[in-house]
């Protein structure tokens, strides 16, 4: 079977070619010299200096950013009040809130979007950074949940109790140990949601307002109105890395929670 | 000198099932006192009662002769060593036993001490910095136990500790627990479904079934006067019941039994329908017995040697099946299937308990 399995192999290699390359060359063209994106004709910064000196991008990068950091507080701290309901307390119903708690990963998102996008305009709220935010956690608590629900499933009462059997009252018990004990799966689910906020295009085009731009926005209509250019590789090159970095650190801080 | 835990009509439900049901019992100062019944019985309850972590619906529970009822765990100064241990993953062993300690505020230097002296006392010096899951099983059951005593609680409460652990490691803990009991001369109560544990470790033993104290005593006292056929047979390897009756002092009647055989029994248990419980260490084998109160010829039914002993069924009377444990010391103790022989035992072998 080794032919087959070596069939296997460079068809996975394949695959892995066929999803890295085109970000190779994204990554490849941002630091040409020149305009050419057929050409390589010499290794230069060039793109990231005049990105960093584009008004619109550092705005859109404040939005980006703000907009995640929110979104990430807003969803963790609902995720873990809902986790901690469904995994502690039995109450009537329970299995079907937690399926309406999953459906937001399996609906369209432009569907949930335009749904939001008309509610938003019924009862009158005003688009702009909350909207987009609101948005966004509605997809955020839900991933948060998922995360936070497997960690705090393994969480044993009895060591809450131990602690109190210690000494310590119930705040000493909550920061000393429950908190410590979740916190890997908080900062997971934060990392999580921070990425998919810092990423998200349909959401945020739908329920932003007039003028409210994020850096996956400002790359879309730069690349509708002039093409692809080095600046947009650039830009795109840098929101990929912001997204990397977030999963790296959230695979990292996952597999040291194992051990434990 | 006050008695270091009381509880006095304590009861507890949950929902439709009543955990404990009017519970009374007082655990004297540096005793080794173990709760000992089948899974259910409620004794569990009964623990986290005095730890705080469950309150009962009416009693009253003193420690060292104060109400506590009202008072919150962390405020009651009891050690509780959890069934799944409880230990905190994120912690490594020195701030595990530390942390009671600094619950308390004590100075550093004192801590570090204190930690240290307990390591040593349960064989785990040096292993201050080791992660929980670096442990062995038998290492976590030590940091467990020391992490509730290093803070020096008035009543250490366990809570089926051993039950996770390999037989051979529980029956070293087991000794191993009543050697560091009396070494600290500490109060503990030690809840247990298993008889051998609670026999070995206990001073006395409170024997629960159906969220009730069904007796309490010395554990050769429960052992070998079992207040029912309940405790006769959940006390020790195996025991021979049969049903019948004392019409007159001295002499017991059974349907299975073809005469009368010579027991003990108390004026008041007479003519009345009564269980004789005779455990099987007390039966003696023989071709031919001589010089006991009771003999009864009988036949080998099936027998299996463990060893040290030869356990028998024989058959004897009618239909009665009696299962017989015999030292094995050579081939006087040896008989096969079929083989005709008599069993025989004193009167002070046999108690006459109630049904029920």
């Amino acid at each position: 079977m080794k032919i087959f399995d070596r069939i296997l192999k460079s068809f996975t290699f394949f695959i892995l070619i066929l999803m890295y390359l085109p970000i190779v060359i994204m990554i490849f063209f941002s630091f040409n010299s020149t305009k050419s994106l057929v050409r390589f004709t010499g290794f230069s910064f060039r793109w990231y200096s005049e990105l960093f000196q584009d008004k619109i991008v550092w705005g859109a990068l404040y939005n980006s950013i703000t907009v995640a950091v929110a979104v990430t507080v807003i969803s963790v701290v609902l995720a873990l009040l809902m986790a901690n309901a469904m995994v502690r307390y039995e109450y009537k119903g329970g299995s079907l809130i937690d399926a309406f708690i999953y459906i937001p990963i399996v609906i369209p998102e432009i569907t949930e979007s335009l749904a939001l996008l008309i509610f938003l305009g019924v009862i009158g709220f005003p688009k702009g950074f909350w909207s987009v935010v609101l948005g966004h956690a509605t997809f955020g608590a839900t991933f948060a949940v998922v995360v936070l629900r497997a960690r705090i499933a393994g969480f044993r009462k009895s060591v809450e109790e131990a602690a109190r059997t210690l000494g310590a009252d119930e705040i000493q018990t909550f920061f000393r140990i429950t908190l410590p004990i979740l916190m890997p799966g908080i900062i997971a689910a934060a990392l999580l949601v921070f990425t998919l906020s810092f990423d998200d295009f349909i959401k945020t085009s739908f329920t932003r307002g007039v003028g409210f731009q994020t850096l996956p926005l400002v790359i879309y209509s730069s690349a509708k109105r002039g093409g692809v250019s080095p600046g947009l590789n650039a830009l795109s090159t840098f929101s990929f890395g912001v997204s990397l970095l977030f999963s790296a650190v959230r695979l990292f801080t996952l597999r040291r929670a194992r051990y434990e | 000198m006050p008695d270091a835990v009381e509880l006095i009509h304590v009861t507890k439900r949950f929902g439709e099932v009543i955990a404990n049901d009017d519970i009374s019992f007082t655990v004297r100062k540096n005793e080794f006192f173990s709760l000992l019944g089948p899974s259910g019985c409620g004794k569990t309850t009964t623990l986290r009662c005095i730890a705080g972590l469950q309150e009962p619906d009416s009693g009253i529970i003193k420690l060292s002769g104060k109400d506590v009822t009202d008072v919150p765990t962390h405020k009651r100064n009891v050690g509780l060593v959890f069934q799944d241990l409880a230990l905190f993953s994120h912690m490594n062993v020195f701030d595990n036993i530390a942390f009671g300690l600094k619950m308390k505020k004590v100075p550093k230097k004192e801590i570090e001490k204190r930690v240290k002296e307990m390591l040593k006392l349960v064989g785990l010096e040096g292993l201050e910095k080791r992660r929980i899951h670096q442990l062995s099983g038998g290492q976590q059951q030590r940091v467990a136990l020391c992490r509730s005593l290093v803070p020096e609680p008035d009543v250490l409460l366990l809570d089926e500790p051993l039950g996770a652990l390999d037989l051979k490691i529980r029956r070293r803990m087991t000794v191993e627990l009543r050697r560091i009991q009396k070494e600290v001369g500490k109060t503990f109560i030690y809840v247990t479904h298993d008889q051998t544990e609670a026999i070995v470790m206990s001073d006395r033993i409170a024997v629960m079934q159906g969220g009730k104290i069904k007796q309490i005593g010395e554990s050769r006292e429960i052992y070998s006067h079992p207040k029912n056929s309940f405790i006769a047979s959940f006390i020790g390897e195996a025991v021979n019941i049969i049903k019948g009756v004392c019409e007159e002092p001295g002499a017991f009647v059974g349907k299975k039994l073809e005469k009368p055989v010579k027991v003990e029994v108390r004026e008041d248990l007479l003519n009345t329908p009564v269980v004789l419980s005779l455990r099987p260490e007390r039966i003696r084998v023989a071709r031919k017995l001589r010089n006991l109160d009771n003999i009864l010829d009988a036949r080998i039914n099936s027998a299996l040697f463990k060893g040290m002993y030869h356990e028998y069924e024989v058959e004897t009377g009618r239909d009665l099946m009696i299962k017989v444990f015999v030292p094995y010391v050579g081939p006087a103790t040896t008989f096969q299937i079929h083989d005709n022989v008599q069993i025989g035992w004193n009167k002070e072998d046999t108690v006459i308990i109630p049904t029920s």
